[in-house]
């Protein structure tokens, strides 16, 4: 409790002013402010699996913002990137005993190939249609991973994920506590958001929001808006799979749900709550969902009622999300 | 692998279409006029079923659910539209479909609440069990009503938009709707109406789909994406396409049955990819839907 009184502080105490500014110093810094409130995360949350389950699903929203918030495509089959990752990271840990510093980019390159086929695919269609075509194709890998059960373990999802110890730099990290296992994650997270936010500003990033706010003249401009958008799919593919593979050393087990349609559909949500088209938003998001679970679950099995009523409510009322909504009072 | 055992087959994946269709007919109307894409439409097709099963507790009759179903349904798709889905209009294609996925989720869970999570046994009527000879094999007599049924409802419904003064304002709704509108069409109303119909299309699919699928909350899940396929088979839009398509992924997943089991689930999407892969506009689609 003490903790989340620290965090209310400024909206209670101080100015609105000063929250004002402290929002404003957030969305100028931040790659600062996303690494600077992950770092002290595991005491803002009841207990640290939960911070883990917040820094996994924060990255994986960030990797899902570039596609659906910075290029304005809004893909339904994310979940096959993400559990890509996962399995692409679990499986020669758990099958081959290949250490986690080298099953960790095989986890990423495994969701970067997906995202290059699904991406070719979905890419050639928009809007509607784009949305279609990537939970079909979500849907392919999810049944192919179901049925391939002597590799991914099926229905039982994949065991034996587990990274006990990391040697790293002469430090010898017991990743059985969950707070070094989090600061762990967290130092590989925080190089990922700097890329990130390299990438946003890099000419690609303004090039992808230029196609989003309009194509035919950025076309006539002489920018090929085809390949854009399909790096751009990659791009949040291999963010993506790169959280997917954090997931799995973090659960030590993939379970087949990571590539059901409805984490798809979660990390949608968590980017709406967030707000599209935010760097901290995505972070925002994965926060208040994550909390908003853990707490609910505990009350009533019908998590996905609180879901949907979430959804009508934030489209209906609030499409900027909680971040967004911040930003725009700020900057109106 | 005699020629009869693929003409069972055959006809089985066309029984199998007609589900396909019933679902993706009314995806279909709802995207050519309102031109969003209904997320909640298999969970939709899955209260239909319910209904249905409290329908023939309450009556005992199977015909009268038939009937009641999708009137019951459908109003409450119109309920939804009215007062969740209108007040998106013009605001960016994306925002009705998420809006329509929260949707189906809260119908998924209060079905859960109020029905259970265990699956329902749904007989097939007794007028309808057993099999009729056809000459060169046995066949459902379900599965043949299915058929039968779907193609009644399929020239009817080509009968209300070709021949009828409602049709016609929905047919031309759909290619302009600001003309419409300056004519002194009230267009809100018909999009109500049309959105009523499609709705009311798919928990009638769950109703007949329901003696062969069984009744449980989760049947629409696979709906949902087999809709699609189908959309994205036929092209977004055309009501041609959707029944071309849906019986086209019908024979394709019942004969991949029958030739290479292990590929049932996945045909459907190969299917998809290599049409998309000729034609990304799907086999009926019409230009600019895409843009």
């Amino acid at each position: 409790m003490a903790s989340n009184s620290v965090a209310a502080a400024p909206k209670a105490g101080a100015s609105p002013g000063a929250f004002r500014a402290i929002v404003e110093f957030i969305a100028r810094h931040r790659v600062l402010a996303a690494i600077a409130v992950l770092a002290v995360l595991p005491f803002l949350t009841p207990y640290e699996a939960l911070a883990v389950n917040i820094l996994v699903f924060g990255l994986y929203a960030m990797g899902f913002n570039l596609i659906f918030g910075y290029a304005g495509m809004l893909s339904f089959g994310h979940a096959a990137l993400f559990g890509l990752g996962a399995y692409g990271c679990g499986i020669p840990i758990a099958k081959f005993g290949i250490p986690w510093f080298a099953a960790l980019p095989m986890g990423i390159a495994v969701a970067g190939i997906a995202s290059v086929v699904i991406g070719w695919f979905a890419i050639r269609s928009r809007g509607i249609y784009f949305a279609m075509i990537t939970l079909a194709l979500s849907q392919v890998v999810y049944y192919s991973t179901y049925q391939w059960v002597s590799l991914t373990g099926g229905e039982d999802g994949l065991r034996g994920v587990n990274v006990p110890v990391i040697n790293i730099f002469g430090l010898h990290l017991n990743m059985l506590n969950p707070l070094v296992k989090y600061y762990v994650l967290f130092a590989l997270g925080a190089v990922a958001i700097a890329l990130f936010s390299r990438i946003l500003n890099s000419p690609f990033g303004g090039v992808l929001e230029a196609i989003r706010e309009n194509e035919k003249r950025a076309m006539a401009c002489g920018y090929d808006v085809a390949r854009t958008r399909w790096l751009a799919f990659i791009l949040s593919g291999l963010f993506s799979g790169f959280a997917g593979a954090l997931y799995a050393i973090h659960l030590s087990v993939v379970p087949i749900e990571t590539l059901n349609y409805f984490n798809s559909a979660e990390v949608l949500m968590i980017t709406l709550l967030g707000g599209m088209g935010t760097f901290f938003g995505a972070f925002v998001g994965a926060y208040v969902y994550i909390m908003l679970q853990d707490v609910v679950t505990v009350v009533t099995v019908h998590w996905q009622l609180v879901i949907g009523t979430l959804f009508v409510v934030l489209i209906l009322f609030f499409p900027r999300g909680i971040w967004g909504s911040l930003l725009k009072w700020v900057r109106p | 692998m005699t020629l009869d055992l693929i003409l069972l087959q055959l006809f089985t994946g066309v029984a199998l279409g007609t589900i396909f269709i019933l679902v993706a007919v009314g995806l279909s109307l709802i995207f050519g006029l309102l031109t969003i894409v209904n997320f909640a439409h298999s969970q939709f097709f899955m209260l239909g079923a319910y209904v249905g099963v409290a329908v023939l507790a309450y009556t005992g009759n199977f015909w009268i659910a038939l009937l009641v179903v999708p009137i019951a349904v459908g109003l409450i798709g119109m309920v939804c539209e009215r007062f969740l889905i209108r007040p998106l209009y013009g605001r960016g294609i994306d925002y009705p479909l998420l809006l329509t996925f929260g949707l189906g989720l809260i119908i998924l869970e209060l079905v859960r609440i109020f029905a259970g999570t265990e699956g329902i046994p749904f007989n097939t009527p007794e007028t309808l069990t057993g099999a009729v000879n056809l000459g060169v094999f046995f066949f459902p007599k379900y599965r043949l009503f299915l058929i039968g049924v779907t193609v009644l409802i399929l020239i009817a419904l080509w009968f209300f938009l070709e021949k009828t003064p409602y049709g016609l304002i929905i047919r031309a709704g759909a290619r302009d709707q600001e003309i419409v509108q300056v004519l002194g069409v009230d267009v809100s109303k018909v999009w109500l109406i049309v959105f009523g119909i499609g709705t009311g299309l798919a928990a009638l699919a769950g109703v007949l789909a329901a003696p062969i699928r069984g009744v449980f909350p989760e049947m629409g899940v696979p709906v949902l994406v087999e809709a699609f396929v189908v959309t994205v088979v036929g092209g977004m839009g055309s009501l041609l396409g959707a029944v071309i398509a849906g019986l086209a992924v019908g024979i394709t997943v019942s004969m991949t049955s029958l030739f290479y089991p292990e590929m049932t689930t996945l045909s459907m999407f190969l299917l998809m990819a290599v049409v998309l892969v000729f034609r990304p506009r799907g086999l009926f689609g019409r230009a600019g839907v895409m843009d």
